[in-house]
């Protein structure tokens, strides 16, 4: 008799066992996962608005589809994929693992025979003997087997890669453990930026999407950022970084360069090379020979007027990396004592006697041009992404086991006839029954040939 | 010679391979697709020494990179992937007339990139100036190469499936392996490229750890590969289900390629993301 409660229990747990359930989940995580590739997520009301009006963005907003993939439904999709995954392994585990610890060691001749690979074959030696040659040749090909005694004759039972079985089931693992890793991360780790000034330190970051900062526990410097470009063109070749860490007074890291794919990683917190921009105006050094006078150095900044003997003064308006091919330049001009604006005229680096063929008051060569640039880096801490990865490693491990390795067995039942025996022999492979087929012949011709000599 | 030169006489081999592997299926003579398998073979050769030697062309030039930097370089390293993965597989099967419904993915691939892509050896930006880049586009493309001989098995599969209640299968379906062989083919093909998209996307999500600071961030390629390994999962489920097996499954696995494709170079031309290098 069972009550209605049993039978109640008994449909849910079937429901999350069934593996129509798992093709479901399946295809409804694709096909949902799909939205948050078309619609771009986590943007502002204003962008979604402009883009799709006020009717489409009130019910995509009412049904998440903004940040979908934090929205409930697709998380609850997730809970039940992993709620069947878990009742799937729970319901086929013990079944496979008595599969493995506890195989069947005699199989009766009638089902040895339907097994899609098996033979027989007279032995001149007795069973007893016979079973003792086909152990050691056993042991030597294929596996060491086990031998048992009943009335019908001698039986060995001998399987390779019995592991292979749990591969499903360590791929399943291993998803869970990637998700645990994921909550770890999300719970306890955060994603942050900072941007720090050349020369300046910091010793707090500030969450993305808002939020106070957050305290690092030591302090960041920048000493230096740069880009490089490919040789004559504006390709970039590499954005660096050049940091300090400093904890309790003490420089605990010095000098570290980090760029794009080579990031600072300091007590679980990284801070990766993301973005840099200008900060503040530039400084410009300048060898300046008046008209039949010696050369001096001045210095500009930006947007200033730097004075020069007699009443003139010069400013640096522009600045480019590669001024038509010809390597960096700056833009600028003179003014004439009276205050007029002389005409803008370009002095190149790479060619600093050139500004003297102009026939100005004063020739100009650029020593160099220093923009102070702030370095943009990201900051992040997941204390889960270790779990993460032993996940990822169980993981591949897993699938290959699952899908490229082969648990194979075989059976061996030997009957005493006359003088000698006679040998059944049948084997099975639990996939890639072909290449099996090819073995198991090769492998019953070398034990017929070892027990014949 | 230079590699786009020995990519134009790849493409050529592909070409006569897949109208002698298409002339086999009319003709029905075993020589024509020996040497459908000849010619096969030799514009894999060609293919192969094309990207050998297109990385030298980069390192004469200053560049230290394996060739897969661009969508021309990708898409001829694909076709590439999709004729190794072929081979093997024929190697092991010798059903020839798979051929027919596997080569013309690599020749369209190859005859795109040839026509319709820019050439030029270009040196790597910063995001992608690591050793991962390697890993995850070898790894990823394996596995969509074992897509692409399922999707090829399964179009034969449902032609097949069609004419199932006819007593005498005629013309060019005599030919055709039988149907259980292609079911076969269909699952052995994604049993090789499931672990290979899993491997593509572990090595995916560890690079962009190390490169962004987050293994996982939703971005659109990273979405659509997991899409496609979503529909691969349901399809290695349904072999278990009664019901899903035959021609549910060979729907599912052409679906499956064209969400592959999709990920390949939908995302790149029609959405917008973290992986550019389609769309400049």
């Amino acid at each position: 008799m069972t009550t209605p409660k049993y039978n109640l229990l008994h449909s849910v747990w079937n429901f999350f066992c069934s593996l129509k359930l798992t093709i479901f989940t399946l295809i409804m995580l694709a096909l949902t996962s799909i939205i948050g590739t078309v619609i771009q997520q986590n943007r502002t009301p204003e962008e979604y608005l402009r883009q799709y009006g006020e009717g489409l963005y009130t019910l995509f907003e009412r049904l998440q589809f903004f940040d979908m993939y934090r929205a409930w439904w697709f998380l609850a999709l997730l809970v039940l994929f992993c709620l069947n995954l878990i009742a799937c392994s729970i319901k086929r585990l013990p079944g496979v693992w008595k599969t493995v610890r506890e195989p069947s060691l005699i199989m009766a001749l009638g089902t040895l025979r339907t097994l899609a690979n098996h033979t027989q074959f007279d032995s001149r030696h007795n069973a007893e003997e016979t079973a003792q040659a086909l152990s050691e040749s056993l042991s030597s090909r294929f596996a060491r087997p086990v031998l048992t005694r009943t009335e019908g004759g001698l039986h060995l039972f001998a399987q390779k890669a019995a592991w292979a079985r749990f591969g499903v089931y360590v791929t399943h693992l291993s998803i869970l453990i990637i998700f645990i890793g994921a909550i770890i991360g999300n719970i306890w780790g955060y994603k942050a930026f900072v941007n720090i000034v050349e020369g300046d330190q910091v010793n707090q970051v500030w969450p993305r999407g808002g939020g106070d900062p957050i305290d690092l526990g030591f302090t960041v410097r920048c000493d230096s950022f740069s880009v490089t470009y490919y040789d004559n063109s504006m390709r970039p070749k590499e954005y660096a970084s050049v940091l300090d860490v400093i904890e309790d007074d003490q420089e605990v890291i010095s000098d570290r360069k980090i760029i794009v794919n080579t990031p600072l990683n300091y007590k679980g917190i990284t801070f990766y090379q993301s973005s840099y921009g200008p900060a503040g105006p530039a400084t410009i050094r300048m060898r300046v020979t008046p008209k039949g006078g010696t050369p001096f150095v001045a210095t500009n900044r930006e947007g200033d007027h730097t004075p020069l003997p007699n009443g003139y003064s010069f400013a640096v308006t522009g600045y480019a990396q590669s001024y038509q091919g010809m390597g960096p330049a700056v833009q600028m001009h003179v003014n004439t004592p009276d205050g007029r604006h002389g005409n803008p005229f370009i002095v190149l680096q790479n060619y600093p006697d050139f500004d003297s063929r102009r026939g100005g008051e004063f020739a100009f060569a650029l020593l160099d041009y220093k923009q102070p640039q702030y370095t943009g880096l990201q900051v992040n801490k997941d204390p889960g992404v270790w779990v993460v990865w032993i996940g990822c490693l169980l993981m591949i491990f897993g699938t290959m086991a699952a899908f490229m390795i082969s648990h194979r067995r075989l059976w061996i039942t030997i009957e005493p006839k006359g003088e000698g025996s006679v040998v059944h022999l049948g084997a099975s492979a639990h996939r890639n029954q072909a290449a099996f087929a090819l073995y198991f012949d090769e492998l019953k011709k070398n034990l017929s040939k070892d027990l014949a000599g | 010679m230079n590699s786009v030169q020995l990519f134009n006489l790849t493409t050529i081999g592909y070409f006569a391979s897949m109208v002698l592997f298409l002339v086999y299926l009319i003709a029905r003579s075993p020589k024509l697709a020996l040497a459908a398998t000849a010619v096969a073979w030799a514009g894999f050769a060609a293919n192969t020494a094309g990207i050998a030697l297109r990385y030298f062309e980069a390192v004469d030039m200053g560049y230290n990179q394996a060739p897969l930097s661009n969508l021309y370089e990708s898409v001829v390293f694909f076709a590439w992937s999709i004729l190794l993965v072929y081979l093997l597989m024929d190697l092991k099967y010798k059903q020839r007339a798979v051929g027919a419904f596997v080569i013309p993915f690599a020749f369209i691939g190859m005859t795109w990139a040839q026509l319709g892509l820019d050439d030029a050896i270009a040196p790597l930006v910063p995001a992608l100036q690591s050793n991962w880049l390697t890993y995850h586009v070898i790894t990823c493309f394996l596995g969509y190469a074992g897509f692409a001989i399922a999707c090829g098995a399964s179009i034969m599969y449902l032609i097949l499936d069609t004419q199932k209640d006819k007593d005498n299968k005629h013309g060019i379906l005599a030919l055709f392996p039988d149907i259980r062989v292609l079911d076969d083919i269909n699952y052995k093909a994604i049993m090789f490229g499931f672990p290979m998209l899993t491997l593509g996307i572990i090595t995916g999500a560890a690079w962009a750890n190390y490169a962004w600071g987050t293994y996982w961030s939703w971005d659109p390629k990273e979405t659509w590969s997991l899409i496609v390994w979503f529909v691969y999962a349901a399809f290695l489920h349904a072999r278990f289900t009664r019901g899903w097996v035959g021609k549910r499954a060979a729907w599912l696995s052409i679906v499956g390629f064209a969400a592959t494709i999709f990920c390949y170079l939908g995302v790149n031309l029609v959405l917008s993301g973290l992986h550019s290098y389609g769309g400049a």
